[in-house]
């Protein structure tokens, strides 16, 4: 598959503040793909970058093959970009601002827009002050699924939208997927991300800590294992990649580096197993992991803007 | 606690918070409203010794005061004199135009504090501390109050040796008219959801006022006529207009203490029925509904969309220069004779006109003025580009297929273009009010365009080298307006002049036009855009 987004090495400061210190980032085409990380990780410098807004210092980006900072202009024609806070001319209908953006775009399906109009339920005659957070990013939202493009943006776009919203935002991301649409998106809500997206990159103080699909990102965090047993437990405190052991005479609760499960249930079994609940890490706990561990580089860089 | 005793904690409850949040508003407004003081007492200051630079002798202001009394439209422009002391000739020359300025500065404090924190929805943030319902709106009037009351410290302090009297009587008024604009900008911002409607319907009325007033005075006979004799009153036009009632409370000249009386009665009349208002909406709610806008949208283009946020402001400007040149091409034969007696008068429409045919200095230094004004203009339409972009609402339009130097273009199209618009309609407005030499005035206004151009193209400089130094272009076109309006009063030197593009345009009409200045200012300007662009396509976009 080609790459829909490239980015190796970025590097930006905005004065002594580094925004990006060396991020990667891969996008496949025809992926939807998870764009993850604390408030000041920088997200959104990255996707600004990607947009041809901020010129990098160092460090490479394509964007459907093209650089985006000298391409800016031929890229913009195949994206569709959503911030997470719209702003609107206060004097322009919503309606005005949906086809300026789509025509700005180089065009948009008519058919497509009252569809999507209707679904998210915006008024379009609203003029631009009256909106509320929520129907103004339906705005950029409307504008942005009704456009023809190949790549779409979406900078924490649901993050005022009600939750039967959200489930069209859902609705509306995949069937751009089936549509072999490339997605970047930009999200906090987890429930959101494990739903929608094929790949997640997870970045920190501005660098990628972690990418891959969520099985592979799951597989690297623990599973809480617990279990009564027939017999006296034994060896389970040698063995690799088992924390938090806790025995009371047969019960045994522990956490176990989802890679090594398998050893604890052999030892488990061993001891005769009466009953067992393993549970999964809950996409909370592996966000929370990796928002939470020392980044690898020296300095907490957590002050800089998003 | 009696009925009474609950009614009057339920009241204090409502004005909680009030002194918080005047130190606050205070706290924002640190440097403009000092500013806006500033420089409206340095107008109403220097004037006592500019007149007695001009007109030193009694005997010569009693002949100034006998020819402005045939003069029906500098009586419309300025208003009636009073007496021929200094003190009366600087309340008649200032008197309106510092009235409408500390109106101008008490409304955009009060829209300033009121409904544009609601728009912005800041109020709701404030509203759910502890602070009371009737809190906002009274700190707002207190800032324009503060202010208020420190022009007319300024002004009754610094006019005291020309009669303490008639400098406290002008002090108050200028005070009052402030307030009474003050309280009408409380009753409007309760009326429309938009701070801008509010900030232009207040405006208007303003306008009005000037308008009611210049009518009522260019109707009756003169006001030196009732001074000096028994005095007839003023037109009724006159006195629904608190400017004409700051003309009424006639200082320096045997003041009417009793007009002072109008102001608080207006005042507190306003501020009843905006507090009356407040109480009975909602917050961000108004009691003009917006009307919806067209579900489908034509704009397509960078261009249109700039065409669409600035097409009220040329449309304004428009009218506005044509206006006031049918309103000067109208004054030009009178003034001509107003300032052919005096020789110091005539000395410094020679100096800003730059050539010795009075009426023709009079017609240079006009469009001279008319020139400096569009800056303002050109400054005011190419920082457009800079509200988009720290709006944040340019950041999707370039993330479509719009390059930056395409999107800058469109607006800087509707700044250049704009004011070689106005000052044509500005010519043509002479041509209307003059009613001659339609062709040289014509020219004499065109001529000024490269140096607005020139500001214009320092502006799209600041802005495209960093979006932080933008505003300091508004420095730049008040610099240019002081040295163009006080320079040559002041007799100020070549040097200071020569800072001014202005100062090297040709006086027209009545000199020689000449070329050299004209291609170079214009070449400077077109250098100026260049780099400005070239700055703002390799950097980054503030976000």
């Amino acid at each position: 598959m080609t790459k829909a987004i490239t980015v190796s090495g970025l590097h930006k400061s905005f004065g002594r503040t580094h925004a990006l210190d060396g991020l990667d980032l891969d996008v496949e085409t025809g992926e939807v793909h998870g764009f993850l990380g604390p408030n000041g990780a920088g997200k959104s410098t990255t996707i600004r970058v990607l947009l041809g807004l901020l010129r990098a210092d160092a460090g490479a980006a394509r964007v459907l093959g093209r650089d985006p900072w000298a391409d800016a202009v031929e890229v913009h024609r195949r994206i569709a970009y959503v911030p997470g806070d719209v702003t609107l001319w206060r004097n322009l209908s919503g309606g005005e601002v949906i086809d300026l953006y789509g025509r700005l775009r180089g065009g948009l399906d008519p058919r497509r827009r009252a569809e999507l109009t209707e679904r998210f339920e915006l008024d379009p005659a609203k003029k631009g002050r009256t909106y509320s957070r929520g129907n103004r990013q339906k705005v950029a939202l409307v504008a942005a699924f009704a456009s023809d493009v190949d790549l779409l943006i979406l900078d924490e776009p649901t993050s005022g939208l009600d939750p039967l919203m959200e489930e069209v935002f859902q609705r509306c991301v995949e069937e751009e997927r089936d549509r072999g649409r490339t997605v970047l998106l930009s999200s906090h809500i987890l429930s959101e991300v494990e739903e929608l997206c094929d790949r997640v990159s997870i970045i920190r103080g501005g660098r990628t800590v972690e990418s891959g699909s969520l099985a592979d990102l799951r597989h690297l965090t623990r599973t809480s294992v617990s279990a009564e047993l027939a017999g006296p437990p034994n060896g389970l405190a040698d063995l690799p990649g088992v924390h938090d052991l806790d025995i009371q005479g047969r019960r045994v609760r522990l956490q176990v580096d989802t890679d090594k499960l398998d050893g604890v249930l052999r030892q488990l079994g061993e001891s005769g197993v009466r009953s067992l609940t393993s549970t999964p890490p809950t996409l909370e706990e592996l966000f929370l992991r990796h928002y939470q561990e020392e980044p690898a580089g020296p300095a907490e860089r957590n002050e800089v803007a998003r | 606690m009696t009925t009474l005793a609950m009614r009057a904690s339920s009241r204090s409850r409502q004005l909680a918070g009030t002194g918080t949040l005047l130190r606050f508003a205070l706290r924002r407004d640190r440097v403009t409203t000092p500013v806006w003081v500033a420089v409206n007492a340095l107008m109403v200051l220097s004037m006592p010794g500019t007149l007695r630079g001009l007109y030193g002798t009694t005997a010569e202001r009693v002949g100034l005061v006998d020819q402005l009394e045939s003069n029906a439209s500098f009586r419309a422009l300025i208003g009636p004199v009073f007496d021929t002391s200094v003190g009366a000739l600087t309340a008649w020359r200032v008197g309106v135009y510092a009235a409408a300025l500390g109106a101008a500065m008490s409304l955009l404090i009060v829209v300033r504090h009121t409904r544009d924190e609601e728009e912005s929805g800041r109020q709701e943030l404030v509203a759910s501390g502890a602070v009371g319902r009737r809190a906002p709106l009274t700190a707002a009037l207190l800032a324009a109050a503060v202010a208020d009351a420190a022009l007319a410290l300024l002004v009754t302090a610094g006019l005291a040796g020309q009669g303490a009297g008639g400098a406290l009587a002008f002090g108050l008024g200028l005070a009052g008219v402030g307030m009474v604009f003050a309280t009408m900008a409380a009753i409007v911002a309760q009326l429309t959801e938009s701070a801008r409607l509010a900030r232009g319907l207040t405006a208007a009325v303003l306008g009005a006022a000037f308008v009611l007033r210049a009518a009522g005075d260019s109707a009756t006979d003169g006001g030196t006529s009732q001074a000096f004799g028994t005095g007839g009153g003023s037109s009724p036009l006159t006195w629904l207009s608190p400017l004409g009632w700051l003309e009424n409370l006639r200082s320096f000249a045997d003041e009417r203490w009793w007009v002072l009386a109008l102001f608080a009665a207006a005042v507190a009349a306003q501020a009843v029925v905006a507090y009356a208002l407040a109480g009975r909406r909602d917050i961000g709610m108004s009691f003009l509904p917006t009307r919806p806008g067209p579900a489908t949208g034509r704009l397509g283009t960078a261009g249109a969309l700039a065409w669409r946020l600035q097409r009220g402001g040329v449309l304004g400007w428009s009218i506005g220069f044509f206006l006031a040149g049918v309103v000067y091409g109208g004054l030009t034969d009178g003034a001509a004779d107003l300032v052919r007696d005096n020789d110091s008068a005539r000395r410094i429409f020679e100096r800003m006109g730059g050539q010795s045919g009075l009426t023709d200095a009079f017609l240079a230094s006009m469009t001279g003025m008319l020139g400096l004004i569009a800056a303002l203009y050109v400054v005011a339409s190419v920082l457009r580009l800079h509200g988009e972009e720290t709006s944040g609402r340019v950041e999707p339009v370039l993330a479509c297929a719009v390059g930056r130097l395409r999107w800058a273009a469109s607006h800087l199209t509707i700044a250049f273009g704009g004011s070689a618009l106005i000052i044509t309609l500005a010519g043509l407005g002479f041509a209307v009010g003059y009613g001659r030499e339609v062709v040289p005035i014509l020219g004499a206004c065109l001529v000024q365009l490269p140096a607005v151009w020139v500001i214009g193209g320092a502006a799209v400089l600041l802005y495209g080298v960093a979006p932080r130094l933008a505003p300091a272009a508004w420095g730049v076109a008040v610099a240019v307006l002081l040295i163009g309006w006080v320079g040559p009063a002041l007799d100020a030197p070549r040097i200071v002049l020569d800072l001014s593009p202005f100062g090297h345009l040709p006086k027209l009409p009545g000199g020689a036009m000449q070329w050299t200045p004209v291609l170079t200012l214009t070449g400077v300007a077109v250098a100026l855009v260049a780099a400005g662009l070239a700055a703002l396509r390799r950097r980054d976009l503030a976000g």
